[in-house]
């Protein structure tokens, strides 16, 4: 369970990047969170992420404060949570296995688990037979179906995706977005920053709209807004 | 742990192997440190046996009177060479002396004729002394003018040979100062040379790095990769370097021979030869891995 207690994330000079945002995600939850450009979707994600750290407020992961991590640490939290990105961030000199593998090996997990599990990760993103292929041999919709079995390997409690249907066609958008769904439905929190407005009306989930860094509208099967 | 150094490595021989067009050039520039600075390795063993050659024509001779006994002059010699600047002293006796102007002036007749006149010897017995360097030779002077050897000690031939000694020694002591720079000097350069594409090389990597981390990699793990590889650079490129430079000096041996008598490149390349390929080695390793280490750090802040 996440909880945002007052967070404001303030750049240098003085750029409200978030201001004094309060929320809670509960577990097994999907929220999508929406907002025009510049609307505080991705600084609310790099907080969460712990790219960033709040000017003000507390973000608690099950009580604890996410900005006492030290250094150190990171890495044990970025295990914890299972990130996607617009950009897809694929290693392009590893292919699609070897991605995946990636973020398993550096959990220190060892040879037979990475075996065992890589090709159940590839089922469930439906790439089974695009294990031997680099990034730069797959479409937008399959370099992000690796990212998000790649997500997905640490056993996440938690997938963030910013805006992880931004490059891609209508069609694939819908099928990175089924996935998520079928991934919270096995019982990880998905959070999904995106501005795309069908997949909005289409999810019928809880939406958090974001307007000038502040939260506008927080909504059980929330609709897109139009401002 | 054991895992983890097993990956690490495997990880960097496959970043080296498919990243062959970048890794040749951070390895021919690591190859040309190395061969730049093992050559000035090679030209200051030139430079110290052209100066040894130099300072080897040096010396001076401290003649004792007729009356002197030679016993005295042998303690004399013997208190000398206990001295740690003095390299040599020859002991050269009335009598020898006096063969070796003959043989010298063998063609002069009038000179041998009034030398023949004589009853007695007239040459005095000297010690011809060489210093282990040209700067030295005034402590060995104010040896004799100190001691309680003024009463047999006729005179110093080192004031007439004062002006050329010390020209020598500032001569040979400049070219060492000066080859000692201008090592330095190339030195630095060929480090920085090699430093900045192996940066290079990584900053194309640092999109990679970022991905690393944010999907839970340490900082160790991240950082691995590229040490394995620039200490691959290194290897590969100490061997290029060592194959491009035995056949260079073979080629150069024979010629600065001529110049330099007594001085055999090539046989010092051939006897040294693992020293100077270990040298080679570390120089490589520690270049590209110290780079490495350096240029990943400021990527790693995710």
């Amino acid at each position: 369970m996440i909880k945002f207690e007052n967070v404001s994330k303030i750049y240098p000079p003085d750029c409200r990047a978030i201001d004094n945002v309060s929320l809670e995600i509960k577990d097994k939850e999907f929220v999508s969170i929406a907002g025009r450009s510049g609307a505080g979707k991705s600084t609310l994600i790099k907080l969460l992420i712990r790219e960033e750290v709040p000017t003000r407020g507390k973000i608690l992961w099950r009580g604890f404060d996410l900005s006492e991590i030290a250094e150190k640490e990171m890495p044990l939290w970025r295990r914890k949570i299972g990130m996607v990105f617009q950009d897809f961030k694929l290693l392009p000199e590893k292919t699609a296995y070897e991605n995946i593998a990636f973020a398993m090996e550096v959990g220190g997990r060892d040879d037979e688990d990475i075996e065992r599990d890589i090709p159940k990760l590839l089922k469930l993103v439906n790439l089974s037979d695009r294990a031997g292929n680099f990034p730069s041999q797959l479409s937008g919709g399959e370099k992000q179906r690796v990212a998000i079995a790649r997500a997905l390997a640490h056993r996440p409690e938690i997938l963030v995706a910013d805006e992880p249907t931004g490059n891609l066609d209508p069609l694939h958008a819908w099928e990175i977005v089924r996935l998520l769904i079928k991934i919270n439905e096995l019982g990880t929190i998905v959070v999904l920053s995106t501005h795309n407005r069908e997949i909005i009306n289409g999810l019928d989930r809880r939406v958090i709209t974001l307007e000038k860094g502040r939260i506008i509208k927080d909504a059980q099967n929330g609709k897109y807004i139009l401002l | 742990m054991i895992t983890s150094l097993i990956r690490v490595s495997k990880a960097g021989w496959l970043s080296f192997w498919r990243n062959k067009w970048l890794s040749s050039s951070a390895i021919s520039m690591l190859a040309l440190a190395i061969f730049g600075i093992t050559s000035l390795l090679l030209i200051n063993v030139l430079i110290n046996s052209l100066t040894a050659n130099l300072e080897d024509k040096i010396d001076i001779s401290v003649y004792f009177h007729l009356t002197a006994e030679e016993e005295d002059i042998l303690e004399v010699r013997n208190k000398l060479v206990k001295l740690s600047e003095v390299r040599s002293a020859e002991y050269v006796s009335a009598d020898e002396a006096l063969e070796r102007f003959k043989e010298k002036h063998e063609s002069n007749e009038i000179l041998m004729q009034s030398l023949g006149e004589l009853d007695n010897n007239p040459l005095e017995a000297s010690l011809n002394i060489k210093a282990q360097q040209a700067s030295q030779y005034e402590a060995i002077v104010a040896f004799f003018n100190n001691g309680d050897y003024q009463e047999i000690v006729d005179k110093i031939n080192y004031l007439e040979n004062k002006a050329v000694i010390t020209r020598l020694s500032a001569i040979t002591k400049s070219i060492r100062q000066v080859g000692f720079i201008v090592l330095l000097v190339l030195a630095a350069l060929a480090v920085l040379v090699s430093f900045n594409t192996i940066r290079l090389t990584i900053y194309s990597a640092r999109r990679e790095i970022k991905v690393m981390k944010l999907v839970g990699a340490s900082n160790w793990f991240v950082r691995g990769p590229f040490i394995v590889e620039g200490a691959l650079y290194g290897i590969i490129a100490a061997l290029i370097a060592l194959f491009v430079m035995y056949p260079i000096v073979w080629s150069l041996s024979a010629k600065i021979t001529l110049y330099l008598p007594g001085t055999d490149l090539f046989y010092f390349l051939q006897a040294n030869f693992f020293a100077i390929f270990l040298m080679q080695l570390i120089i490589g390793i520690a270049l590209g891995t110290t780079s490495s280490l350096v240029a990943v750090r400021r990527y790693l802040k995710v």
